[in-house]
């Protein structure tokens, strides 16, 4: 299929009903709007149907009762929405439903502001609802990458039975660059038995509900599931790690910028690597296992002022290495401030 | 006459002596035989007494967030057309933490039907004030009697909604036989419409707390007579007609 020139949050939502995906609901807030809008119109081209709701907290309950009938269904939001969302994603995890929520991340919290940031990191992984539970996280880095991902986040949701989300950001939504859009997959909806569809006489009734009601080995099941994924989905981009000095480590838009900087830092022999991190959780660690013994540290460069991928990055090399932050929550991090970083961390190691 | 119990509901419930959540179930499974849509129910409940019934019903079912079961049985009927998609919850899910909720699937007209037990009281936490709470009834939040100064007035469902443009909405009762026939019809009704895809259609029935309220099972259903239905009366407040 050709290439076309469209925006990042456009590409998405046309990717997303590609993937087989008939019903969204979804509330207005920037810097995502476009997704419900392009979807108020296309989706219904396509067979589908779109809801705007009078909260992102009515909405993600909304997708629970699609994704319980076994629809592919999916939203997006952004910060302060994503908040509202999370009373739903928890019952979602807890019933073991498939389920797809693009998060447009914005400025900072409380109202913030609508500019691009990656605040949400912890939010994100950590599970961000009450209870006890992670959540599969894919960070795209560009519109390319936005419509492949929305795929695969369909089909790892209906794999582990799970919640996905799209870590995406202002900049990665509101950009437009050239996309090949997949081609239109059929999602059956009968295709899983736990979908409720009304109980056949003399079937036993389907009841969507807390697992943990329902199987007394929940507690094995979830930490079973965490571990599988953990082992089997870890997803990452590297460049230079076998002979890099320091190692920087960005996911989205951010990483953009640490490939420019490793590239204008390698012109002038200085050698930086990267790791881009492609699932946010779960935290590719087997990334860090290639890098070279005598690297010097590692430098997570992020739009967040407090470095939320730090401690991941400590974690996963067992605290061996220096590990330092460079970012802000308001400002693209340049090439030329993290190539600086990298220098002075560089000379800190060697002091 | 009918007398044998449908098997869709045939179980043995656990409710407190003197609920009414078995009289609904009754009523529910009746309605789902004569209307031959059994096999096409799904019901989300909400998170309280209520979903407790997903063990008495042969209907696959759904226990949704407190609040919220009425966006996700509209979740459900979107992707699922040929099914009928029933919200079922409590005064405090509808009229409480779930008034937006209720209020939107109202100004959408959404596709789904919803049923609200109003007893007065958040029951399955013990007896908590709710907004169709009536003026002077003790509860454990407002142990002097509510009070029109603090807590405001009761709720009425049918001021609230009774201008919308919906499909239907009344209120009955379960105080007595005639009472329980009057509703059955209401509700029947309203499953008709849901099944024709008319819009939204809420129905609510006046129901007991003994265990809340106080007092026995018989004292309860004389309360509903005597207080509750000057309060909130039944009948039809929208039945309007045909598929638009």
């Amino acid at each position: 299929m050709a290439k076309v020139l469209m925006k990042g949050n456009e590409a998405i939502a046309e990717a997303a009903l590609r993937a087989g995906s008939r019903f969204y609901s979804g509330y207005p807030i920037t810097p995502q709007t476009e997704i419900l809008e392009y979807l108020s119109w296309r989706m219904p081209e396509v067979g589908g149907e779109v809801v705007q709701t009078e909260s992102e907290l009515s909405g993600i309950n909304m997708l629970l009762g699609a994704a319980s009938a076994g629809a592919r269904a999916f939203t997006s939001t952004s910060g302060p929405g994503f908040s509202l969302m999370q009373e739903g994603l928890s019952y979602i995890v807890a019933a073991d439903l498939p389920l797809v929520v693009i998060n447009v991340m914005r400025e900072g919290s409380g109202l913030g502001n609508i500019g691009a940031s990656q605040g949400d990191y912890w939010q994100m992984t950590r599970g961000g609802g009450h209870g006890d539970y992670r959540m599969i996280v894919l960070a795209p880095a560009n519109v390319q990458e936005s419509a492949n991902l929305i795929s695969d986040a369909f089909d790892l949701a209906e794999k582990y039975m799970h919640p996905v989300l799209i870590a995406s950001d202002a900049a990665i939504g509101q950009m437009v660059e050239g996309v090949e859009l997949p081609e239109f997959k059929d999602h059956d909806i009968n295709k899983f038995d736990f979908a409720v569809r009304g109980c056949k006489k003399g079937d036993r009734p389907r009841s969507i509900q807390n697992i943990y009601f329902l199987d007394d080995q929940y507690e094995d099941h979830l930490r079973e599931k965490y571990a599988t994924i953990t082992k089997n989905e870890q997803r990452w981009e590297s460049l230079y790690v076998d002979d890099a000095d320091i190692v920087l480590v960005a996911y989205g838009i951010s990483s953009r910028m640490c490939k420019e900087a490793v590239r204008a830092a390698r012109d002038q022999g200085i050698k930086l690597g990267l790791i881009r991190l492609i699932t946010l959780w779960p935290f590719p660690e087997n990334a860090f296992k290639e890098v070279n013994p005598n690297v010097l540290g590692y430098l997570t460069v992020e739009m967040s002022t407090l470095g939320q991928i730090a401690d991941d990055v400590r974690l996963a090399t067992q605290c061996n290495k220096p590990v330092s932050s460079f970012g802000s929550m308001m400002a693209l991090p340049e090439s030329d401030g993290i190539i600086e970083k990298a220098l002075e961390m560089m000379k800190e190691a060697r002091q | 006459m009918k007398c044998s119990v449908p098997a869709s509901v045939k179980y043995d419930h656990t409710f407190c002596q003197g609920c009414a959540q078995g009289i609904v179930n009754r009523l529910i499974g009746e309605i789902m035989e004569e209307l031959g849509t059994t096999e096409k129910l799904i019901v989300t409940t909400d998170v309280a007494c209520g979903a407790m019934n997903v063990d008495f019903w042969d209907f696959d079912t759904i226990v949704g967030a407190h609040g919220r079961p009425i966006p996700t049985a509209t979740g459900v009927r979107k992707v699922r057309k040929d099914c009928l998609s029933l919200a079922h919850l409590g005064d405090g899910a509808a009229y409480n933490i779930g008034m937006a909720e209720t209020m939107h699937a109202a100004i959408r007209d959404d596709d789904v039907m919803a049923l609200v037990l109003n007893n007065c009281v958040f029951a399955m936490t013990g007896g908590q004030t709710s907004a169709t709470t009536m003026l002077g009834q003790r509860t454990t939040t407002s142990v002097k009697g509510r009070k029109k100064s603090v807590e405001g007035s009761p709720f009425h469902v049918e001021k609230a909604l009774g201008d919308m443009d919906i499909a239907y909405l009344a209120r009955g009762s379960v105080d007595s036989v005639a009472a329980i026939r009057k509703t059955k019809k209401y509700l029947k009704k309203a499953f008709e419409k849901h099944k024709n895809h008319e819009g939204f259609c809420l129905v609510e029935i006046l129901t007991p707390c003994p265990t809340n309220w106080g007092l026995s099972p018989v004292d309860s259903m004389k309360r509903i007579r005597e207080q509750v239905i000057p309060e909130f009366p039944v009948g039809e407040f929208i039945d309007r007609g045909g598929n638009e």
